[in-house]
């Protein structure tokens, strides 16, 4: 489904990615895992399009498609969602109407019909228990006044509803309390199937104790230096990043 | 330098002043004239006027149309109105009042909402006690220059506690004209002890065409009394507009005004407003959108005379093309004026490069014991909620629209009543950069 080769990328002419190798199938679960400035959240950014990074080097493919040459709307139009680290709050524009119009203009991309309110209800009130979020947010303005918790459950809410073929969560778990943490982990895991894949970006192996994935990444300096399965996590948690750094170059 | 604009308008008094109706205000009118000539029209060595350039007035010729219409296009006349709402309607075309297009619905006791041109004999004594006593000629030589040519307007008087449950919609369309035309609108809203009215004034331009409003609103609030204001300004973009909007308020009156400007090519609206009184409240609420090389000037100064007066003023900008903006609020505490809370804020929002604004709170304050703050930002659209939008697959037309109109929105949100609001927000979206921003996204 996405294929990295060799990503080098920069942003206000600093290197951040330097390098990057990856291939995620559909139906897998990828864990990117590194120490702060590494290069996670930047990879992640790529990946949803935004303009502040220039690709300098390497190329990305995703389902055949070259994605560097698709705008972030049209990548989301082809089912990539990417749930932020710092979701913004937007004043003024309404949570539960920005998702309609989300999901509306992707199924007009896909040639499928428009969702009308009726529809698009039934559809929310499902979703939204995956998440357990108050019906009072859904009616605000996008995140303004939420908790950094229902941020982030509003953002795999989100997720829920637009069904994306490739989701990447980036940092979900950062400042999510225990309780947050499992319900979170609940809505990505009943989000898992055949079709889906799911890049996690993530500092901490804690989020893997609830969500399992099929493959572990380290990236070190811009790079994947380490790849492997669950227990690499678990190894990493035990010994720390430097043990990484000083290590072999990836597997 | 503009005695050769004033010497247009004298001559152009002179020609007239046979011909306007409402002989009994010939002294203001010659009064004004007057003084105008002494005064001239101000120019940007005034610090008032200091970022904007009337030339495109002073180097035309506006003349007083002869012409009256007594039809305009049915379309034309249906953008002016609300819609799922009843309004007494006055309907002026080219200054002039149309009685065919104007609808006065059943009105209570004692209330008079007439053209002020008509005025009967037991009318004028009424307007002769308050025309001119609320705009300053000396201050402001374009609202005497309105004085001397004053004939018609929306003649407004609420009888002590009473309440219109109906809005007035005041229309002034124009641009029918074959040369440039002067129009000097002229209002007078009198409230009397606790009454309560919403008046709009909506001032629609035809296409392109070229012509010079010029309008004064005098308003007393009586004490205890409450106006909803509203002016929209949807002039066509060839035109000028310069307006005038001048209060006086009595113990615990309020004020709650709404200025939107979209059209015009020059623009200048003043609103002063003179809190005399305890317990005096104002309310100022703004919207310009421009666009092109439109220029957009607000001015509001508030007058806290006495102790437990209160303002508040919010005005938003956004700024397209090269289009230029001037914000200019000014907040006065006399020296008896303790407990005064005044607080001000103006938000602007450039949406090109070469798009320009100047914003300049002002506050002169002569108590000790008040509360008074002001605020004014200029920004662009922000990047991360630009790139936020996108991501949930909404294109960069309909994401910088969005984010616009959100902008725009915390002014025109709270407007009441909704069919005026939806009105108003119609409007707002039809001059987005691109139109077609989905309403029903905002919250």
């Amino acid at each position: 489904m996405l294929k990295i080769q060799n990503l080098h990328a920069t942003v206000d002419n600093k290197k951040i990615l330097k390098g990057v190798n990856l291939q995620v199938n559909a139906g897998e679960v990828h864990a990117i895992m590194g120490p702060n400035g590494s290069g996670k959240s930047s990879l992640a950014n790529v990946l949803a399009g935004r303009d502040e990074y220039e690709v300098t080097e390497g190329s990305i493919t995703y389902n055949g498609m070259d994605l560097l040459e698709m705008k972030p709307e049209q990548r989301a139009c082809e089912g990539i969602f990417l749930a932020f680290q710092y979701p913004v709050e937007i004043p003024g524009v309404n949570n539960i109407y920005l998702l309609k119009a989300a999901l509306n203009a992707i199924r007009a991309y896909r040639g499928e019909s428009q969702l009308d309110a009726i529809e698009f209800l039934n559809l929310v009130r499902e979703k939204v228990k995956l998440v357990n979020l108050e019906d009072d947010l859904l009616n605000r303005s996008v995140n303004e006044g939420f908790s950094g918790g229902e941020k982030k459950r509003n953002e795999i809410f989100q997720m829920a509803v637009l069904e994306p073929k490739l989701a990447i969560l980036d940092e979900t778990d950062s400042g999510l309390d225990i309780d947050a943490l499992k319900t979170v982990a609940e809505g990505v895991n009943s989000l898992r199937s055949r079709d889906r894949a799911i890049i996690l970006v993530t500092h901490y192996q804690r989020l893997l104790n609830y969500i399992v994935p099929d493959q572990v990444h380290v990236l070190s300096d811009g790079k994947i230096v380490k790849s492997g399965h669950r227990e690499l996590a678990l190894q990493l948690e035990e010994k720390g990043y430097d043990w990484v750094k000083q290590g072999a170059p990836a597997a | 330098m503009n005695d050769n604009a004033v010497n247009n308008y004298v001559k152009e008094f002179q020609r007239l002043q046979v011909g306007l109706t409402c002989d009994y205000l010939a002294d203001n009118r010659l009064d004004a004239l007057n003084k105008f000539q002494n005064t001239g029209f101000p120019t940007q060595r005034m610090e008032n006027w200091k970022y904007t350039d009337i030339r495109p007035i002073t180097r035309k010729n506006f003349t007083i149309t002869d012409r009256v219409l007594e039809q305009v296009n049915a379309d034309f006349l249906i953008k002016a109105r609300m819609h799922d709402i009843e309004c007494h309607e006055l309907v002026f075309i080219n200054g002039i009042y149309s009685t065919e297009l104007s609808s006065i619905k059943t009105l209570p006791d004692a209330v008079i909402i007439q053209d002020l041109a008509n005025a009967g004999i037991s009318q004028r004594q009424l307007v002769s006690e308050h025309i001119t006593q609320y705009a300053d000629p000396e201050l402001y030589s374009f609202a005497a220059l309105n004085t001397a040519f004053m004939n018609h307007g929306a003649l407004i008087y609420v009888p002590a506690d009473t309440v219109l449950n109906l809005p007035v919609n005041i229309i002034y369309l124009s641009g029918f004209n074959d040369k440039p035309a002067a129009i000097y609108p002229r209002n007078l809203i009198i409230m009397a002890t606790n009454s309560g009215a919403t008046v709009i004034e909506n001032y629609i331009g035809f296409d392109n065409t070229d012509y010079f409003t010029n309008t004064v609103t005098e308003v007393s609030l009586q004490a205890g009394s409450r106006l909803q204001h509203c002016k929209i300004q949807q002039e066509s973009l060839a035109s000028c507009h310069i307006g005038n909007f001048h209060i006086h308020q009595a113990e615990n009156s309020q004020l709650e005004s709404l200025s939107v400007s979209l059209g015009g090519s020059l623009v200048r609206n003043d609103i002063h407003s003179q809190l005399q009184a305890e317990g005096a409240t104002i309310i100022m609420n703004g919207l310009y959108l421009a666009g092109g090389r439109q220029h957009m000037d607000n001015h509001t100064r508030v007058d806290h005379q006495k102790p437990h007066t209160r303002s508040r003023e919010n005005y938003r900008g956004v700024l397209n093309d090269h289009a230029r903006g001037v914000f200019n609020g000014k907040v006065v505490v006399h020296k008896d004026a303790q407990k005064t809370d005044a607080e001000q804020s103006n938000a602007n929002l450039l949406l090109s490069d070469d798009a320009e604004v100047d914003t300049k709170p002002e506050l002169e304050i002569y108590a000790d014991d008040v509360k008074c703050s002001h605020g004014a930002t200029v920004g662009q659209l922000d990047k991360d909620m630009m790139f936020y939008l996108r991501t949930r697959a909404l294109n960069e037309v309909t994401a910088k629209n969005l984010l616009t109109y959100a902008f725009t929105d915390e002014v025109t949100r709270h407007i009441k009543p909704p069919a005026l609001r939806n009105y108003l927000e119609q409007l707002v979206i039809n001059h987005m950069p691109v139109a077609g921003t989905s309403r029903e996204l905002t919250a």
